[in-house]
């Protein structure tokens, strides 16, 4: 979707100002620190997929996705999550009551973190997917403008580049997003910055970006 | 201003509301207050950075293993024991003096959690994310690092499961030297590719 989210090209959000890198505490707030670990936690109970999580986060209004703060965007994109899933009614994220007990649920309980953390999540798909492009083959991103999740940024779309890289077979994200796993293949893909942001762009300055095969197709 | 709050002051409404979803999500059996806790001294005092420069220092010092890194990330880090979540799918871009990577995720905040840990505030922020794509070098201007106009930069854009590395050129003056202390030389932001490594200079002055 055309959110809030998707910033590449936006003007306007100020200077970068980064806190001095040996000052910066990895939070900055209590809160902060439960919010985080609260999204890792929920996300275990298998109820979504980390692209369903993204685009929760992406359906905030694009002026509360810009003013919030990073974890104010976790924390509201996990309130939805959960009542998506089922799990808590919006009575309950209300009142903060509990009106019964989860059933059937796999918890993630404190002594499986670290197993957990270290297994992680692979996303590469061990299926025969022919490849349509090959490195150096010269492609356009297509003009999507869908209302669900995407991972083609705007930027990038109707512009022409060229493959750098086949990564091979992944879950394709946009379709994860709806809760189903597909694989396509993952290129690479570099794009000069005359051609995404004409003169005020520079040869000398090159964007790669990571695009499955439904997002390409061949370019002069 | 990009944020119209202070990220070190936030709102007593955020604590409230956070505490009450947590205390919701304990009572409905839906968390064990035990994993966050374990979560946050993981991210808080486990996983971080250093990992990160180990990988560097290590491929600063050894051929076999930088050849390794840059053709393999994913097996060369997991061999130093760094894995899981958020670096399932690494890879390491070297710089060069012809050739200068820089990493974004300009869709949400993708990040190597196994080697730099969870991101700075400013990589997530819309600043960065925004003109990092199209300004490259007044962006890294902002962290003071002047590139000559000479160079390629390369912005790596993570709209998927891949994470990148930037492999920091080894500072001048530092023959001889062993890991551990060209680890000292390893910031974060020159992982991410806003900044050179350290000098010998610097890391002196520190």
């Amino acid at each position: 979707m055309n959110g809030g989210h998707d910033l590449g090209g936006m003007h306007g959000l100020g200077p970068v100002d980064p806190e001095p890198e040996s000052e910066e505490p990895v939070f900055h707030a209590v809160w902060e620190r439960r919010a985080f670990a609260l999204n890792l936690a929920t996300g275990f109970l298998g109820k979504w997929n980390i692209d369903q999580g993204r685009h929760a986060r992406e359906r905030q209004h694009p002026a509360d996705y810009l003013r919030n703060t990073y974890y104010e965007n976790w924390l509201a994109g996990l309130e939805t999550l959960l009542v998506e899933a089922g799990l808590v009614t919006p009575e309950e994220l209300e009142s903060g009551v509990a009106e019964g007990r989860a059933e059937d649920v796999r918890v993630l309980l404190g002594e499986n973190v670290e197993e957990a953390l270290s297994k992680g999540g692979p996303v590469t798909m061990d299926i025969p997917l022919e490849a349509s492009f090959r490195a150096g083959d010269r492609v356009r991103v297509i003009n999507i403008n869908p209302l669900g999740h995407t991972r083609a940024p705007r930027y990038a779309r109707g512009k022409v580049g060229t493959v750098a890289l086949d990564r091979g077979v992944h879950i394709f994200a946009d379709r994860n997003a709806e809760g189903v796993k597909e694989g396509q293949r993952l290129y690479s893909v570099e794009f000069d910055g005359r051609e995404l942001w004409g003169e005020t762009g520079s040869a000398r300055e090159t964007v790669r970006i990571d695009l499955w095969e439904p997002h390409l197709e061949a370019a002069e | 201003m990009p944020h119209d709050h202070d990220h070190t002051d936030p709102p007593s409404d955020l604590e409230l509301r956070v505490k009450a979803l947590e205390s919701l999500l304990v009572e409905k059996g839906l968390v064990d207050p035990a994993a966050l806790d374990a979560l946050i001294d993981t991210y808080e005092n486990k996983v971080g950075p250093r990992n990160g420069a180990k990988v560097i220092a290590k491929a600063w010092s050894e051929p076999d293993y930088k050849t390794w890194l840059l053709d393999d990330a994913s097996e060369a880090i997991a061999s130093l024991g760094f894995t899981g979540r958020q670096g399932e799918h690494m890879m390491a871009v070297e710089n060069t003096p012809s050739l200068h990577n820089v990493v974004v995720c300009t869709l949400c905040s993708c990040y190597p959690w196994p080697v730099l840990g969870l991101p700075p505030v400013w990589y997530k922020a819309a600043p960065y994310r925004s003109r990092v794509v199209s300004d490259p070098r007044g962006v890294l201007r902002e962290f003071g690092t002047e590139l000559p106009e000479d160079i390629e930069v390369r912005v790596w854009d993570s709209t998927a499961e891949m994470r990148y590395l930037v492999l920091p050129m080894r500072p001048d003056g530092t023959d001889g030297w062993d890991v551990p202390r060209l680890e000292d030389l390893v910031s974060r932001n020159s992982m991410i590719g806003v900044e050179p490594a350290k000098t010998p200079a610097m890391a002196a002055a520190e």
